[in-house]
């Protein structure tokens, strides 16, 4: 594995207001397994999307990211099918929450959103807030994950941080 | 401040709350789904907690993929049966007694003005049309509150919505909230609450801002909140729930905003492919020739959308190769309409009757669409594939402009016909 809180992985860029039934289609909705889930990863889009992701992979959209339900399964199934984090320029406010209580990685950088192109290499680097775009030599400056959000992603989520906590 | 921060500040034992703060506050309500209990249930049995806080206070219903679509989701409420059973939970609804969970939860009176209610499903937010603040959260949030009773929750700032005028006979809460979402857009209010106020208030009846209520989320909203004024209050009389008046009250520091909507004004609203927030007239809607209307859901499956739809219907016939679907929300909605005859001019109009379910409306069962089909919908999403194939389209719209649609096969104003 990696350095702790380093993902890298090829850019997969989508457009604004990818909502979850993009995400994960609510006919899939039937398990709480994320590899299962992750198999039907962006279905509403393009059903032969999930055959193409390479572990560490990372998605990168526009506005209003995880727009529309409040299916947990849609960040699910994002880590289910082996994104290691989110780049986006904004996310709807249901979405950001879940995907933070499931320990799936997300930031909020409009400016990485509109440089990076689809294919390109990424290097984030959560701990330290910095994304490098390999494939154009691009820096970007995010906020630094909080070391206790930190711990939540490497638990795997707020249920298993509260019980390795106690 | 806002209306929603009054109540926010109540529940967390102050005097006022900022937009931006984080509060921890006891909630009143929690809710979840035969899809999104199955995940929270697993959470809740990882915190380890044993049992839910108040057995009064945690309500399950099965309504998305019910009666069981297949066997994965009978399993899930399997699932969700057996805890509900285990945890001896008063509110348990099963079987006969399902209605879609935003028709069937104000019906029973269960809501109440100055409540703060969750629910895994993010039309929780439905219920502010009675005064209260409600929001929708996924299932770990919803697991961690059937566990404790409290919840986090960021500070919202807002955005008062004036309304003004009496709307004309075929315009009600699913036009309004159709032309709003069209001027804030699909984002418009996120993290924010959206307030309505104004003389128009009255103009809307309870079940017109319950529908106007849960499409606030369609902006992004964290929630909807109307006045409970005499209107609310006589409904809530009816469900069995006394409680007082109590206005909005707006004051210049509470919002970061005003909306003002004339409701006088507006025609009949469609929201075209593929977001909510593509919102034209019904006269400017081009036209297209439907394969599906279905009228129902969480947005309009009340009584009061029967009855419209009824009075369109009544002596006339759907269309040739369109397939009418309509769906009382609730058992309570069902028996109404039976009663009062609103079925014999649905069968009479080559209607298919549904059960109270989602179904449809996110593409789960009961009137999936094939590729390239087209359907009218008074639902509340019109994304790329929910209903069914990615290649389908949803338009939407409220009963009468459904129901009118039905009957000639391609969108209509229902002044046109009737």
């Amino acid at each position: 594995m990696a350095a702790r809180g380093i993902l890298k992985g090829k850019a997969h860029k989508f457009g604004d207001h990818v909502n979850t039934d993009v995400i994960i289609p609510a006919t899939h909705l039937v398990s709480n397994d994320p590899a299962v889930l992750g198999e039907h990863l962006m279905a509403g889009h393009d059903p032969e999307f999930a055959g193409r992701v390479t572990p560490g992979d990372i998605i990168v959209a526009g506005e209003n990211f995880g727009s529309g339900s409040s299916r947990e399964h849609a960040p699910l199934a994002i880590k289910g099918g082996g994104i290691s984090c989110v780049i986006a320029a904004s996310y709807a406010r249901i979405f950001y929450r879940n995907a933070l209580n499931v320990g799936l990685p997300l930031i909020e950088s409009p400016e990485a959103a509109t440089a990076i192109s689809d294919g390109d290499e990424l290097v984030v680097d959560l701990a330290a807030g910095r994304i490098d775009d390999n494939t154009t030599g691009k820096t970007f400056e995010v906020p630094p994950y909080p070391e206790f959000m930190q711990r939540i992603m490497d638990a795997g989520g707020l249920i298993e941080y509260v019980r390795n906590k106690s | 401040m806002s209306q929603t921060r009054r109540i926010l500040a109540a529940h967390a034992g102050t005097d006022s709350v900022t937009p931006g703060e984080f509060i921890e506050i006891p909630v009143d309500l929690v809710l979840a789904n035969d899809i999104t209990a199955p995940l929270a249930i697993e959470e809740f049995g990882k915190l380890g907690a044993g049992g839910v806080f108040d057995r009064d206070k945690v309500v399950l219903v099965l309504d998305h993929f019910t009666p069981n679509r297949d066997i994965a989701s009978a399993d899930q409420c399997a699932y969700v049966r057996s805890f509900a059973l285990e945890q001896e939970l008063t509110h348990f609804y099963d079987g006969g007694e399902v209605g879609i969970e935003h028709v069937l939860l104000p019906e029973e009176g269960l809501i109440a003005p100055g409540m703060v209610v969750i629910g895994a499903d993010s039309h929780t937010c439905t219920y502010g049309a009675l005064g209260c603040f409600s929001t929708g959260m996924g299932s770990t949030d919803i697991a961690a509150a059937m566990a404790t009773g409290m919840t986090w929750l960021r500070v919202p700032d807002a955005i008062l919505v004036r309304l003004t005028g009496r709307p004309h006979r075929w315009v009600g809460g699913k036009d309004l909230i159709i032309n709003l979402i069209g001027m804030l857009g699909v984002d418009g209010a996120t993290y924010g609450s959206l307030e309505f106020d104004g003389p128009g208030v009255e103009n809307i009846s309870v079940e017109g801002r319950l529908t106007a209520a849960n499409m606030v989320i369609e902006a992004g909203a964290k929630n909807g909140i109307f006045p409970a004024d005499r209107l609310a209050v006589e409904f809530l009389r009816g469900v069995g729930v006394d409680a007082p008046e109590s206005g909005i009250e707006p004051d210049e520091h509470g919002y970061v905003r005003q909306i003002d909507i004339d409701l006088s004004a507006m025609e009949p609203q469609v929201a075209l492919p593929s977001l909510p927030s593509n919102a034209v007239a019904v006269g400017e809607v081009p036209h297209v020739k439907l394969d599906q209307v279905v009228i129902g859901s969480c947005t309009n499956g009340r009584l009061e959308d029967m009855r419209i739809a009824a009075e369109v219907l009544k002596g006339k016939k759907a269309a040739k190769g369109v397939r009418l679907i309509i769906i009382p929300g609730s058992p309570r909605v069902y028996r109404k309409s039976m009663k009062e005859g609103l079925f014999d001019i649905f069968l009479d109009a080559g209607a298919v009757i549904s059960p109270p379910t989602c179904g449809p409306c996110l593409g789960g069962h009961m009137g999936v669409l094939a590729a390239g089909e087209r359907a009218l919908s008074t639902t509340n999403r019109n994304f790329v594939g929910r209903m069914g194939s990615l290649t389908s389209e949803v338009y939407l719209s409220n009963p009468a402009v459904a129901a009118a649609s039905a009957v000639t096969g391609t969108i209509t104003d229902p002044g046109e016909i009737v």
